[in-house]
C-alpha cells in the first residue's frame, strides 16, 4: 500500500542495522593476507605466485561447481573462498607441485566446506582440510623445502613446481646445489631444532629469512595483519593471544627443565606455522566457539596441543592438526560454556 | 566516557538525536476526529462511561477502570462522541475505540479540574489519584503506573529509579521534558517516593544529555534524597534491568520484577506528568511525541492530544518525497505501522520516518551464521542469540526455551543490529515465543 510515497511496509524491529556485513569481514581478512602473500612471493619467487594463483582459482571454480551441484545460489562473491585459496597456498612448501596444490584446493572446498553445506556450516577450516589431505597423499612433496632469496627466483621456477600431473616431482637437491647455496640442508628451523638442536636466530624468524611453508616465514608481517583485523574488530584478539599463551604455557616448563633439548618459548612462538595458524586459521569464526570462556579454552587448547605434537610427536609441526582438532571440539566447547545469563552471574 | 556506571554488553547505534534535541516542545492542534481505544494499557480495557451522541468536555473521564489492573480514559478535547467501534491500533488487533468529533474552536485550556492538597495526601491516596489519572508507563510499556507503585508485600522496595536514558536513537521527548519540566519531574518523583515509602531516588540519564543532568541537579538542594546520575550512552541502557544494574549494581533475577531487588522504575515522562497532573486532579490527555527521521520535513517534539491519528501528525510535521517507512516508537524496538489511521496512544513516545534509500534500511539477503559471536557480545541479557537462531531455524522451540533462556529475551534487537549475516534473530525469537505460547494455551 502506498500513500504519497509512504508505504506501510511491515518490517520487524530493529529498523537500524550496523553496516558491517559478512562480505566486509571476509574482504578485510583478504586485505590482511595480501602483505603475507607479497612477502611469500618476494622471498620464494615466481613459484609461490603461481601457487597462490592456482589454489585461489581452483577454490573459486570448485565453489562455483559445488554451489551449482547443490542447487544453491553461488557464494563466490562473499570472499570467504578467496581466503581459503590464499591460506591454502601459504601453508604449502614454495616448490609444491601445482597439480597437487590444485588437488588440495579442490579437496579443501569439496570435503572441507561444500560437503557440510557451505559457508557457516563447515566444521573445520577448509584450507587446513585441503592441506591435511595432501599431507597424507603426498608426504614427500609436502616436506620438500627450498631456501628463500635464491638469486634466480624471479626468472625461473623451482623445478618441482611444474611437475606433470600424476607424476613424481623432480628432486630439488641437485637444483639447490647448482644455485650454490652453502650449507642449506633443506630443513626448516623446526626440523633443525628438533633433530640437530640448532636454534635459528629470532631476528630471522621475525623477518622470515628462513625456509618453511610459503606464508609462514615472517611472524612480523602476520602479526601486523592480525593487529589490523583486531583493530577493525574483525578478528577476536582472544584467539591468537590464547593460542600463543597456550604454546608458552607448555613450552616454558619444558625449556626450564632441559634447555639443551627443548626450544625456548620465543622460538616456539615464532617458528613454523604457529603464528599464521593463530592469527588467520584458529581465529576463523566458523570453526571457533561463540561463548566468551569457550573462546579461551579453545585457543589455549590449540596452542598447547601444537607444542605437545612438536615436542613429543613424530612430526616437526603440529599446528595444523591442533587447529583441526580444535575446530572439531568447538561445538562441544560452546555447549558446555554457555554464558551465565543476566541476573544469574555467580550462581551455580 | 570512562568510569561511568553501566551494564555489560549492549550496542552503540548512531543516535540521530541532533535532529530534534534542540527543538522545544510544541503544541499540536486538534485533529478533527480523535480515536481513543479503550485499551491503551497493559491489563483489562476500560469501561465506557459515556454513550454515542453524548457531548464531552476536555479532561472529563469517559471510561472507568475495570478493576485494579486497568486505568480510566479521559476526553482529550471538547466535542461529541460519534460512536464506539472496532478500530485498528498500532499494536495490531482492532480494539473498541471512542470516535470523538472535536468541536471547532475547541481550545486546549484545561476545564475539568479537581484540585488536591498535596501536603495532606497519604500514600494510598496518591496511588488512587495516579490510577484515576489514567497514568501508564509513558516510556512505551504502557503498564499501569499505580500497579508499579504497589509492589508485592514480600518485596521491600527501598529505591525509586527514574529512567531518563532514552536510549532509542532519534527519540528526544524525554530529553526535552527533563529540560523544560524539571520541577514537575521532581514533584512527581517526590509524590511517588511518598507512596512507595522509599528514602531514596536516583534519576539515571545517559551522558549524551548532560544538559538535562544539569537542569535537574540545579533544582535539587544538597543532600536531597533525589540524586541525578549520568550513565553511559549505550543501547539498551533504558531497559529496566540494565538501568538498575548501572545505577545500583543490582541484578534483577531472570523472570523477576525490579521490586525483587528493592527497586521500582518509572520513566521520567511519567513522573513529570504525575507532577503536572496530580495537583489539579487531571487525567492523561496528551503527551510529548518525537517526530523525526530522514523522512520528516520538520522534525520536532510535539505535545499531541491522545487519539490524534498518525496521519494528522505526519501531515503537520511533513514527510519528504522519499519517505518510505513509518515506525511507531524508536527504531530499535518500535514497529512499522500497518495503517496511517492508527491513533497516537498514551505510551507512544515517537514516530520515526525512514527513507527508501536509507543506509540503515539494509535489505540485503541473509547469510548463514558464521559464528562470529558478535550477538553474544551484544546481548545485554547475556544470552546466546547465535545458538538460539540456529535452533529457531530448525524449529527446536522447546530447546530454545528450556536450555537457552528464550523467555529472558526482551527483544531489544541488539543481536539483529550487529549480525553481519543479516539474520533476523529477534523476529525468529518472537515467532518461537508465540508458537510456544499458543502450544501452552492449547495444552
Amino acid at each position: 500500500m502506498a500513500e504519497g510515497g509512504l508505504t506501510t511496509d511491515l518490517r520487524s524491529s530493529p529498523h537500524l542495522k550496523q553496516a558491517t556485513t559478512v562480505e566486509d569481514i571476509m574482504r578485510n581478512v583478504v586485505y590482511a593476507l595480501l602483505p603475507v602473500c607479497a612477502w611469500a612471493i618476494y622471498a620464494f619467487g615466481l613459484s609461490v605466485l603461481l601457487l597462490l594463483v592456482t589454489t585461489t582459482l581452483v577454490c573459486i571454480a570448485s565453489e562455483a561447481l559445488f554451489c551449482r551441484l547443490a542447487n544453491r545460489p553461488s557464494t563466490i562473491g562473499d570472499w570467504s573462498i578467496v581466503i581459503t585459496g590464499l591460506l591454502l597456498a601459504l601453508t604449502l612448501p614454495p616448490g609444491f607441485p601445482l597439480w597437487m596444490a590444485a588437488v588440495a584446493a579442490f579437496v579443501a572446498v569439496g570435503l572441507g566446506k561444500a560437503l557440510f553445506g557451505g559457508l557457516g556450516y563447515n566444521v573445520m577450516n577448509p584450507a587446513l582440510v585441503g592441506r591435511a589431505f595432501v599431507q597424507a597423499a603426498f608426504p614427500v612433496a609436502i616436506t620438500t623445502w627450498t631456501p628463500p632469496f635464491l638469486p634466480g627466483r624471479f626468472s625461473e621456477l623451482i623445478p618441482s613446481t611444474l611437475t606433470l600431473p600424476f607424476t613424481k616431482p623432480e628432486p630439488v637437491v641437485d637444483w639447490i646445489e647448482q644455485n650454490r647455496i652453502d650449507a642449506f640442508t633443506g630443513a626448516t628451523p623446526l626440523a633443525l631444532q628438533k633433530f640437530e638442536q640448532i636454534t635459528t636466530p629470532v631476528a630471522d624468524l621475525l623477518t622470515g629469512t628462513i625456509a618453511g611453508s610459503a606464508g609462514e616465514t615472517s611472524a612480523l608481517i602476520i602479526l601486523l595483519g592480525g593487529i589490523y583485523l583486531a583493530a577493525r574488530k574483525m578478528l577476536d584478539w582472544r584467539i591468537p593471544v590464547g593460542v600463543l599463551l597456550g604454546a608458552v604455557l607448555v613450552s616454558l616448563p619444558m625449556w626450564l627443565l632441559d634447555a639443551g633439548r627443548y626450544p625456548d618459548p620465543l622460538f616456539v612462538l615464532l617458528s613454523g606455522g604457529l603464528m599464521l595458524g593463530a592469527v588467520f586459521m584458529a581465529s576463523d569464526m566458523v570453526g571457533s566457539p561463540v561463548t566468551p570462556s569457550g573462546v579461551w579454552i579453545y585457543a589455549l587448547f590449540i596452542g598447547a596441543l601444537t607444542v605437545i605434537i612438536r615436542l613429543f610427536g613424530g612430526l616437526t609441526e603440529g599446528v595444523m592438526y591442533a587447529i583441526l582438532l580444535g575446530n572439531v571440539i568447538s561445538p562441544l566447547i560452546s555447549r558446555v560454556t554457555q554464558p551465565r545469563i543476566f541476573g544469574e552471574e555467580g550462581k551455580r | 566516557m570512562f568510569g561511568l556506571s553501566t551494564f555489560k554488553h549492549g550496542v552503540h547505534p548512531r543516535e540521530y538525536k541532533e535532529l530534534s534535541n534542540q527543538l522545544p516542545i510544541r503544541r499540536l492542534p486538534f485533529a478533527p476526529t480523535l480515536v481513543l481505544p479503550l485499551s491503551q494499557h497493559a491489563g483489562k480495557p476500560s469501561v465506557p462511561l459515556v454513550q454515542p451522541g453524548q457531548e464531552v468536555v476536555r479532561g472529563q473521564p469517559i471510561a472507568a477502570a475495570d478493576g485494579f489492573m486497568s486505568v480510566p480514559l479521559h476526553a482529550p478535547a471538547t466535542g461529541r462522541i460519534k460512536r464506539i467501534e472496532l478500530m485498528p491500533t498500532a499494536r495490531g488487533p482492532k480494539t473498541d475505540s471512542f470516535i470523538l468529533e472535536v468541536y471547532q474552536g475547541s481550545n486546549q485550556q484545561h476545564s475539568y479540574d479537581n484540585p488536591q492538597d498535596l501536603a495532606k495526601l497519604q500514600g494510598k491516596d496518591i496511588v488512587q489519584l495516579v490510577q484515576d489519572a489514567g497514568m501508564v508507563g509513558l516510556g512505551g510499556a504502557a503498564f499501569p503506573t499505580h500497579v508499579k507503585m504497589t509492589p508485592p508485600p514480600e518485596h521491600q522496595v527501598d529505591t525509586l529509579v527514574a529512567n531518563g536514558c532514552e536510549c532509542e536513537p532519534y527519540l528526544t521527548c524525554d530529553h526535552r521534558i527533563m529540560l523544560e519540566q524539571p520541577e514537575q519531574l521532581i514533584q512527581g518523583t517526590r509524590l511517588i517516593m511518598r507512596a512507595l515509602g522509599v528514602e531514596r531516588a536516583i534519576i539515571g540519564i545517559e551522558d549524551n544529555k548532560l544538559d538535562a543532568v544539569k537542569a535537574i541537579s540545579e533544582l535539587l538542594p544538597a543532600h536531597d534524597p533525589i540524586t541525578v546520575q549520568a550513565v553511559e550512552t549505550k543501547y539498551p541502557q533504558g531497559a529496566e534491568k540494565m538501568l538498575i544494574k548501572s545505577v545500583l549494581g543490582r541484578s534483577v533475577p531472570p523472570g523477576s520484577f525490579p521490586s525483587a531487588v528493592g527497586v521500582s522504575v518509572f520513566n521520567v515522562g511519567t513522573l513529570a506528568q504525575i507532577g503536572e497532573l496530580l495537583p489539579h486532579g487531571r487525567g492523561v490527555i496528551e503527551r510529548v511525541v518525537t517526530v523525526s527521521g530522514p523522512g520528516v520535513e520538520h522534525p520536532g517534539n510535539y505535545l499531541v492530544p491522545v487519539g490524534t491519528p498518525v496521519r494528522f501528525l505526519l501531515e503537520h510535521a511533513g514527510v519528504t518525497s522519499g519517505a518510505h517507512e513509518v515506525i511507531l516508537g524508536g527504531p530499535m524496538m518500535g514497529m512499522s505501522v500497518s495503517a496511517l489511521d492508527v491513533p497516537v496512544t498514551k505510551a507512544m513516545s515517537g514516530m520515526v520516518v525512514l527513507e527508501q534509500n536509507d543506509p540503515d534500511l539494509h535489505k540485503q539477503q541473509a547469510h548463514p551464521c558464521i559464528r562470529c559471536g558478535w550477538c553474544v557480545e551484544a546481548c545485554p541479557m547475556q544470552l546466546n542469540p547465535s545458538m538460539l537462531g540456529m535452533l529457531a531455524a530448525s524449529s527446536d522451540y522447546d530447546e530454545m526455551a528450556n536450555d537457552y533462556h528464550l523467555n529472558d529475551c526482551f527483544e531489544c534487537g541488539s543481536c539483529s543490529y550487529v549480525c553481519p549475516s543479516n539474520i533476523p534473530l529477534v523476529q525468529y525469537f518472537r515467532i518461537a515465543k508465540s508458537v510456544l505460547r499458543e502450544r501452552a494455551e492449547v495444552a
